[in-house]
C-alpha cells in the first residue's frame, strides 16, 4: 500500500517499443484511436452508452481494438500485457505448483496455455468451443464467456522461487534464478498463511468483465490438472492504482486516492527505469521481463472506520477529498514530504525516503465475505512490478513496516514474487521459452 | 452416496446402444411364428436360430425338474426381457420387440448362475451398428464384477450386521468400513436403481424435505453415527442392521440387470472419482468414523477396473489419453499407499488425522485422473461401429 511512488522523467515521452497496447495483426492500437488519457475517461461512458466494441466470437482471428471496455488488449508483444496495460476493473489471480517433474510435460503445458491464453484475449474460447463437439465428451471450453466481450482480458505469467528450488535439476533450470528474485524477508507485523503465499507459478488475469477473468483462470487450471494445481487464488473487484494518471485515480477500500503518482504505462523513460528487466540487469533470458510482489493485505475495516477525519488524513499525508499532500492545493501537487507527519504512510512510501526506490502498482480491492466474527475480510491485494524487487518492494516495505502509521489498520496476511518474463512474440512464441530452451 | 438422481448409466444413450426394446410376458396362447424354447434341467432348446426382427415370441416350456427363468440378452448380457419362476411342467409366453442383430437366448435352471446359452439372431429390418465386439466383452465383464463385488460383499455385510445386532459396539466398528467396500466400488451401478441409495448409503443431510430424521433415515451412516457419534446400540439400530441386510440382499438380485453401455462404464468411472472428490476428500461421506479413505480407495479401485475393461478400445482410439490415465491412476494409487497401513490391507489412516496439506495433495491427484478420465467415454465411442 505504497501510497506515492514518484518517478524522475515526468516528461510524457513515449517511446514506441515501450507499450504494452500494441497494434498486432495490422489493428490499430487502442491508443491511437482514443489516447491512454481518452481510454480511462472514456469508461464509463462507453459502457453506458453500448459504444461499438468487438464481441466475442468464434470464428477468425481479427482482433478489432475498440477502446472501450469491452475490446481486446494483443496477446503479443516485447512485454506480457497487464502491467503497462491500463489497469481494468477486475482480477482473479491465481498461484501454482507444478505436478510433474517431466520437464516435456511441463514446456507442453506451457505450450498449451500460451496458445489458450491468446485465444481467451482475443474474446475466443478455448480449443473446439464449448459447444458442437462430441456429445459424450466434455467441451473443452467451458463456456461462461461465451457472448460476451473480450473485456481487455490480459494474462500474464510468473514464475515462483520454488520453481528454481524444487525443479531446477527436472526442468533443466539450475542455476537460472534471477538474482533479482530473491525471498522476501521477513517484515515486522507480518502474521503471512502459507496458504495464501507462494507459488510455482501465478497467472493474473485482469479484466474489465469479472466473468471473463474468472473464466480465464478456470479454463488454464482445467488444461493443466496434472500437471500444476492451484495453490492459491485471490479475486479483486476494484482497481486501486491506474497507469493511466491522466485518469481520475481510484480510491482504495480507506476511501483515500491510491496511485496517484504511480507510474504512467505510456511512460517508457520510467518503465525502462524502474519496471522492465533491462540487458545489462541479465538474466536473458529476464530481458524485457519484470519482478511482481503480490502481498494480500487484511484492512481492519471496522476500526478504520471510526478513526477521525483528522487521523486518517494525518495517517496517508494527504487529504481525504481532493488526495492533495499535506499543505497542498491540488492532488497533484508535488508533495512536501517534511510538512507530513514522520509516520505518514505517503512520506514513507515515497521514493525520496527510499533511495529512489520506484515501484509500478496494480493492486486491487477485495472482499472475500465476512470472517467469524462478522468482520468483513477485506483489504488490498497489493501487486507491483519493479525492474529489481531489492531495489523496489524490499526498501519500500522495509521503511513501511517499521514506522508506518497505517499498520495499526492493517496486516499482510499473504505473500508471493514471481519472475515475469517478457512477453510472447508471435504465434510460434510461447510463455517461458527464453527460459526452457536458453534462446533469446 | 448420491441424493436421487439420474446417473449416466441411466442417463446415456449412445449410438452403440442398440435402439430400445420392450418386453413384456403373457400367458395366451403363442402365434406359429414362434420360437419355440424348450427348457430342461442341462438343456435349453431352441426352434430357430434366426428370426425376422421386429416382434418376437417366445413360447417357453418347462420340462425340466426345477423352476427355471429365461432371458433375452444382448450381446453384453444386458436384458432385453426375462421371465421368472417357470414351473416345471408349465409352459409361459414372452415378447419383445427388437432390432436387427446378434441376441442370446439363456434359460436359468433353479435361476442361478448364468445359464445355458443360444445364440439367436434378428434378421432383415434396418441394419444396426454392430458394437466392436470387445465392447461388448468388456460390458460383460464388467456386469460379471458388479455381481462379484456383491457378491462377496453380502457376507461382509453380515460380519457388521451381526455384530450390530449382538450390541457388540467394537465389533460393529471394526466391520463398517469392510462391508461397503463392494458397494463404494461398484456405487454409479447399485446407483441407477435409484431406489436402493437413499435406504443404504444417505446421508443426514442426504435426507428429502419432510423426511423425519429419526423415522426416515436408514442405512450404513445411520448405524455409523450410533456406533461413532452416540456410541450405543438399541433395538432401532438393531432393527436397522437387518434392513440394511435386506436392502443389500435387493441390490445383490438386481445388479447384474443394470442397463450397462461402454460409455456408461466410462461415465460411472469419471463418477467415481466425482463421489471423491466432493464427499470423500472433503471427509463428509464418513464424518463420525472417519473412514473415508477406505471408500476412496474402494471408488478409486471401481473406476480403474472399468478404466482397464474399456482400455484396448481407447487405446487404440486415444493412446495419449491411455497414456495419461495409467500415469494418473498409478499416481493416486501411490499417493493412497502412503496412507495405507500396509500392501493390499483396507486399513487407512483416519481422515481426521489427515492434515489440510495432504487432503489438498489428494484432492490434487484426484483432479490430475478426474480431468482425463472425463475423456474416456468419447475415446471408447469415438470408432466402435
Amino acid at each position: 500500500m505504497t501510497e506515492d511512488t514518484n518517478q524522475t522523467g515526468q516528461t510524457g515521452q513515449t517511446d514506441d517499443t515501450q507499450h504494452t497496447d500494441r497494434a498486432d495483426a495490422g489493428a490499430p492500437s487502442r491508443r491511437s484511436l482514443l489516447g491512454w488519457g481518452g481510454a480511462g475517461l472514456a469508461l464509463g461512458a462507453a459502457a453506458a452508452g453500448g459504444a461499438v466494441a468487438m464481441a466475442r466470437s468464434d470464428s477468425g482471428d481479427d482482433v478489432v481494438p475498440a477502446g472501450a471496455t469491452g475490446a481486446a488488449v494483443a496477446f503479443h508483444g516485447a512485454h506480457q500485457a497487464g502491467i503497462a496495460t491500463g489497469v481494468q476493473d477486475r482480477l482473479h489471480f491465481a498461484a501454482f505448483d507444478v505436478k510433474t517433474d517431466d520437464r516435456e510435460e511441463f514446456v507442453t503445458l506451457l505450450k498449451e496455455w500460451t496458445k489458450a491464453a491468446a485465444r481467451m484475449t482475443a474474446g475466443h474460447a478455448v480449443g473446439e468451443g464449448a459447444f458442437g463437439g462430441l456429445a459424450e465428451a466434455p467441451p473443452d471450453d467451458t463456456g461462461e464467456a461465451l457472448g460476451l466481450k473480450p473485456s481487455r482480458l490480459t494474462l500474464t505469467i510468473g514464475f515462483g522461487p520454488s520453481l528454481f528450488e524444487k525443479y531446477g535439476d527436472a526442468f533443466g533450470l539450475t542455476g537460472k534464478r534471477p538474482k533479482a528474485l530473491v525471498d522476501l524477508p521477513k517484515f515486522p507485523g507480518d502474521n503471512l498463511d502459507p496458504a495464501r503465499g507462494g507459488g510455482d507459478l501465478c497467472v493474473q488475469a485482469c479484466a474489465d468483465d469479472p466473468q471473463v477473468a474468472v473464466h480465464a483462470i478456470r479454463n488454464l487450471a482445467r488444461i493443466g490438472f496434472g500437471k500444476v494445481a492451484i495453490r492459491w487464488s485471490q479475486l479483486g473487484f476494484g482497481k486501486t492504482s491506474s497507469t493511466t494518471p491522466e485518469a481520475q485515480t481510484p480510491r482504495n477500500l480507506m476511501g483515500f486516492k491510491d496511485g496517484t503518482r504511480n507510474i504512467s504505462g505510456t511512460d517508457g523513460k520510467a518503465l525502462a527505469e524502474h519496471v522492465w528487466v533491462g540487458a545489462k540487469d541479465g538474466p536473458d533470458w529476464m530481458v524485457g521481463g519484470s519482478y511482481l510482489v503480490a502481498r494480500r493485505i487484511r484492512m481492519h475495516i471496522e476500526t478504520w472506520d471510526r478513526t477521525s477525519l483528522q487521523e486518517q488524513e494525518d495517517i496517508f499525508g494527504r487529504d481525504k477529498g481532493e488526495g492533495a499532500a499535506v499543505g497542498k492545493a491540488k492532488e497533484r501537487d508535488e508533495p512536501f514530504l517534511r510538512a507530513m507527519k514522520p509516520d505518514a504512510h505517503v512520506r514513507l512510501a515515497h521514493p525520496r525516503s527510499n533511495g529512489g526506490a520506484t515501484i509500478l502498482r496494480r493492486g486491487y480491492s477485495f472482499t472475500d465475505g465476512t470472517d467469524g466474527l462478522g468482520r468483513l475480510d477485506a483489504g488490498l491485494f497489493f501487486l507491483a512490478y519493479q525492474r529489481d524487487v531489492r531495489k523496489g518492494f524490499i526498501p519500500v516495505q522495509r521503511s513501511l513496516a517499521a514506522s508506518d502509521a497505517l499498520n495499526e489498520y492493517i496486516q499482510h496476511v499473504g505473500s508471493a514474487v514471481f519472475a515475469i518474463p517478457p512477453g510472447v512474440r508471435d504465434t510460434n512464441d510461447w510463455w517461458g521459452r527464453a527460459l526452457f530452451t536458453g534462446k533469446a | 452416496m448420491r441424493r436421487a438422481r439420474l446417473t449416466a448409466l441411466t442417463a446415456v444413450t449412445t449410438a452403440a446402444a442398440l435402439a430400445a426394446v420392450t418386453g413384456c410376458t403373457e400367458k395366451s396362447k403363442a402365434g406359429d411364428d414362434a420360437v419355440k424354447v424348450t427348457a430342461s434341467d442341462k438343456k435349453c432348446e431352441v426352434s430357430k436360430k434366426e428370426f425376422p426382427a421386429g416382434h418376437v415370441e417366445l413360447a417357453v416350456e418347462n420340462k425340466g425338474s426345477k423352476v427355471t427363468e429365461v432371458y433375452i440378452l444382448f450381446p453384453d448380457d444386458r436384458i432385453v426381457t426375462e421371465r421368472e419362476n417357470i414351473g416345471p411342467g408349465t409352459k409361459q409366453n414372452l415378447t419383445a420387440e427388437v432390432k436387427a442383430g446378434a441376441y442370446r437366448i439363456a434359460c436359468v435352471p433353479g435361476m442361478k448362475g448364468k445359464g445355458i446359452r443360444q445364440d439367436v439372431r434378428a434378421t432383415g429390418g434396418g441394419k444396426v451398428a454392430e458394437r466392436d465386439p470387445r465392447l461388448d466383452k468388456a460390458v460383460a465383464e464388467y456386469r460379471a464384477y458388479t455381481q462379484a463385488q456383491a457378491d462377496e460383499t453380502m457376507p461382509k455385510v453380515k460380519v457388521f450386521t451381526d455384530a450390530v445386532r449382538k450390541g457388540d459396539l467394537a465389533a460393529a466398528k471394526k466391520a463398517y468400513a469392510p462391508s461397503r467396500i463392494g458397494w463404494e466400488r461398484t456405487e454409479p451401478v447399485a446407483e441407477s436403481f435409484g431406489d436402493i441409495d437413499p435406504k443404504v448409503d444417505v446421508r443426514a443431510d442426504g435426507l428429502e424435505e419432510g423426511q423425519d430424521l429419526a423415522k426416515d433415515w436408514t442405512g450404513w451412516h445411520r448405524l455409523e453415527r450410533a456406533l461413532w457419534k452416540d456410541k450405543k446400540i438399541g433395538q432401532r439400530e438393531k432393527d436397522l442392521a437387518t434392513r440394511l441386510d435386506k436392502d443389500l440382499t435387493d441390490w445383490q438380485k438386481r445388479v447384474g440387470k443394470a442397463e450397462i453401455t461402454p460409455s456408461s462404464m466410462a461415465n460411472g468411472a469419471k463418477e467415481l472419482l466425482d463421489e471423491v472428490a466432493t464427499g470423500k476428500v472433503t471427509g463428509e461421506e464418513e464424518r463420525y468414523s472417519h473412514t473415508d479413505l477406505v471408500d476412496f480407495k474402494a471408488n478409486v479401485e471401481g473406476a480403474e477396473k472399468a478404466y482397464a475393461l474399456l482400455r484396448p478400445v481407447a487405446a487404440e482410439n486415444d493412446p495419449a489419453l491411455a497414456k495419461e490415465l495409467d500415469k494418473q491412476f498409478a499416481a493416486l494409487d501411490k499417493l493412497l499407499d502412503t496412507h495405507r497401513a500396509g500392501p493390499d490391507s483396507y486399513t487407512f489412516t483416519s481422515y481426521e488425522k489427515v492434515g489440510k496439506a495432504d487432503r489438498k495433495e489428494l484432492h490434487d491427484g484426484v483432479n490430475a485422473l478426474a480431468e482425463p478420465l472425463s475423456k474416456l467415454a468419447a475415446a471408447v465411442v469415438k470408432k466402435s461401429k
